[in-house]
């Protein structure tokens, strides 16, 4: 048995300890709005929040977040309302939307520790969720609007 | 003596009015019937047909939806809006009842059939410049191959006094030489039979000679570029803005196929100037117009293949060589940078790795377990961690991240050894759970 926090809720799976945390999110807990892209880290489209950090769920075997508080899309904010989930509805980011749950979440990790980035601090952050759509240009915007919004608003709920 | 100055001036103005009067008179002419219009052989008609072309008469004379030629196409002139007369030879709304004779001096002297004066919009001021033999084979196509088609022609959008159109006379007075094109023996027999086209039927200086308040053309600024329909008609001369000069083979290319290589396309208006109008002309004709072209912008000097405007564009389009220096950088910016990058300063969570002690250390082994098996939650930082791409990367990759994290991030010698130790790591089982 794997213990910890999803979403705020406590979980325990039972698996083999190098099952991926991915396929306890979606498989286990029932949550898919985080998806498999890559399945070797390489693509983002995975990434969760461990502890507060982006992590690439699908090379994360879930013996590792033992005792850890994981965040998946669908725990970003209560009424979906993350300001970077804002921005994403305002600037209607997503093309095909499959990489998009990744990229808000690594966007909204980004926020977290650099609250202005430039576009170099963009680039080089959400350089490793990778989007097929080629929606970048609007994902940099959005960061940015996410960006203002976030230091205007005082809000600090990533 | 004041009255004597009087009636001086008065007798002059009288007879400038008379003068005038005289000049800007011209008579009607009789109109012919159909059957007593002149028979012309095919290959008149035929180089009628290919002389219209490269007038592109129909551009002007054709609504979009309308009959070939059947005029009522609105040109916008900064005066005022013109409506193209209907050219199909249709006897009572079309030009069915010119001789050749008032149709030769319609083309040539902007005059109707009625002896009324045509505006300018209408560049008569360059078919002044053709044969007459020329002219009568555009009226033999005319005659012979449009269907007649009746409709009236619109009356023209012009305010006073611009539509009294006996002014045009003095405006024919101060800015038309309604000269044929007179042969230049310093230039070649090209040259000149380029000019000659140009100058004349082609009419290209309607559009790429900039006109003056009154909108004639500024014969000394000829070819100077001007705008056209929100478009700009580029200069023709030495002054085009383009990167490489037009060459003689560069016109030709463009007036052929509407692309030339070092320069662009046949766009907007210029568009049916070369696909329904020059490309008709026969080679020779298309070669002596892109000679005298070429001769005017100057660009038979060099091989512009070799023209550091074509060197240097090539060379600032070459993607930088510093996205695929080292692969390591790549991946680096692909699998770790999203946790492991800083700006201003380093956070504690987002370890940088070139001052790392790992990456510091004699020996790569700590940095390799982490890259291999990453750090569970119980590690570090409680409560994150990193996952493991001992299933995700290679042991070439991760000898490509680490060798670049060690060299180009902490400026330190390279690990001797390095694959092989990458190697027996990935090898040997992961560590114990």
């Amino acid at each position: 048995m794997i213990n910890f926090e999803i979403n705020g809720k406590a979980v325990s799976i039972d698996a083999e300890p190098d099952t991926p945390l991915l396929w306890a999110i979606r498989d286990e807990v029932g949550l898919t709005g985080t998806k498999f892209g890559c399945g070797i880290g390489m693509c983002g489209a995975c990434t969760v929040h461990v502890g507060g950090r982006a992590t690439r769920s699908c090379i994360t075997p879930i013996s590792a977040v033992e005792g850890t508080s994981v965040t998946t899309i669908e725990g970003l904010a209560v009424e979906d309302n993350h300001p970077v989930q804002e921005a994403w509805r305002n600037l209607r980011v997503p093309q095909c939307g499959y990489c998009q749950s990744g990229q808000i979440m690594q966007a909204a990790a980004l926020l977290e520790d650099i609250p202005a980035p430039t576009d170099d601090d963009i680039d080089a952050v959400m350089t490793g969720n990778l989007c097929r759509c080629m929606t970048y240009p609007r994902i940099r915007e959005a960061v940015r609007q996410a960006a203002t919004a976030m230091t205007e608003g005082g809000r600090n709920n990533g | 003596m004041i009255k004597r100055i009087f009636w001086t001036i008065t007798a002059t103005a009288a007879v400038g009015v008379v003068g005038f009067g005289v000049y800007a008179y011209k008579p009607a002419m009789d109109p012919v019937a159909a059957q007593d219009r002149p028979a012309f052989g095919p290959e008149v008609v035929e180089q009628g047909r290919i002389l219209a072309a490269a007038g592109y008469c129909s551009e002007c004379h054709t609504t979009a939806d309308g009959a070939p030629y059947a005029g009522n196409y609105a040109m916008e002139t900064g005066f005022g809006t013109i409506y193209a007369s209907n050219l199909t030879p249709a006897m009572d709304t079309g030009i069915g009842a010119y001789s050749v004779e008032a149709f030769r001096r319609a083309m040539k002297e902007g005059v109707d059939i009625d002896g009324r004066h045509l505006f300018p919009a209408f560049p008569y001021d360059h078919f002044a410049k053709m044969s007459d033999e020329d002219v009568d084979a555009i009226y033999a196509y005319i005659m012979t191959e449009v269907v007649p088609v009746e409709q009236e022609t619109r009356e023209n959008e012009l305010p006073f006094p611009l539509n009294q159109r006996f002014l045009q006379a003095g405006w024919k007075l101060l800015f038309v030489d309604f000269d044929e094109y007179a042969f230049d023996d310093t230039q070649s027999e090209d040259w000149n039979r380029g000019a000659y086209l140009a100058e004349g039927v082609a009419h290209c200086g309607a559009c790429h000679t900039p006109r003056n308040p009154v909108g004639a053309e500024i014969a000394s600024d000829q070819y100077g570029g001007a705008q056209i329909d929100g478009w700009t008609a580029p200069a023709l001369t030495a002054d085009n803005a383009s990167a490489v000069p037009w060459s003689t083979a560069d016109f030709k290319s463009y007036l052929t196929d509407g692309v030339s290589t070092y320069h662009g396309i046949s766009a907007g208006p210029m568009g049916p100037v070369v696909h329904a109008g020059i490309r008709e002309l026969p080679d020779e004709d298309i070669n002596a117009l892109s000679v005298y072209l070429g001769e005017r912008t100057g660009g038979n000097e060099d091989d512009p293949a070799t023209s550091t405007a074509i060197v240097s564009t090539l060379e600032r389009g070459r993607p930088d060589p510093q996205y695929r220096r080292d692969a390591g950088e790549r991946l680096y910016a692909t699998a770790c940078a999203s946790c492991h990058y800083n700006t201003a300063q380093i956070e504690a969570g987002r370890p940088d790795l070139g001052i790392n002690s790992a990456t510091n250390l004699d020996t790569p082994e700590n940095l390799i377990h982490v890259i291999l098996d990453g750090v569970s939650g119980p590690e570090g930082i409680e409560g994150v961690v990193m996952p493991g791409f001992r299933d995700a990367l290679s042991t070439t990759e991760i000898t490509a991240i680490a060798a670049y994290l060690r060299d180009a991030r902490a400026g330190q010698p390279a690990w001797p050894d390095l694959s092989e130790t990458v190697s027996r790591m990935a090898e040997s089982a992961a560590h114990a759970e």
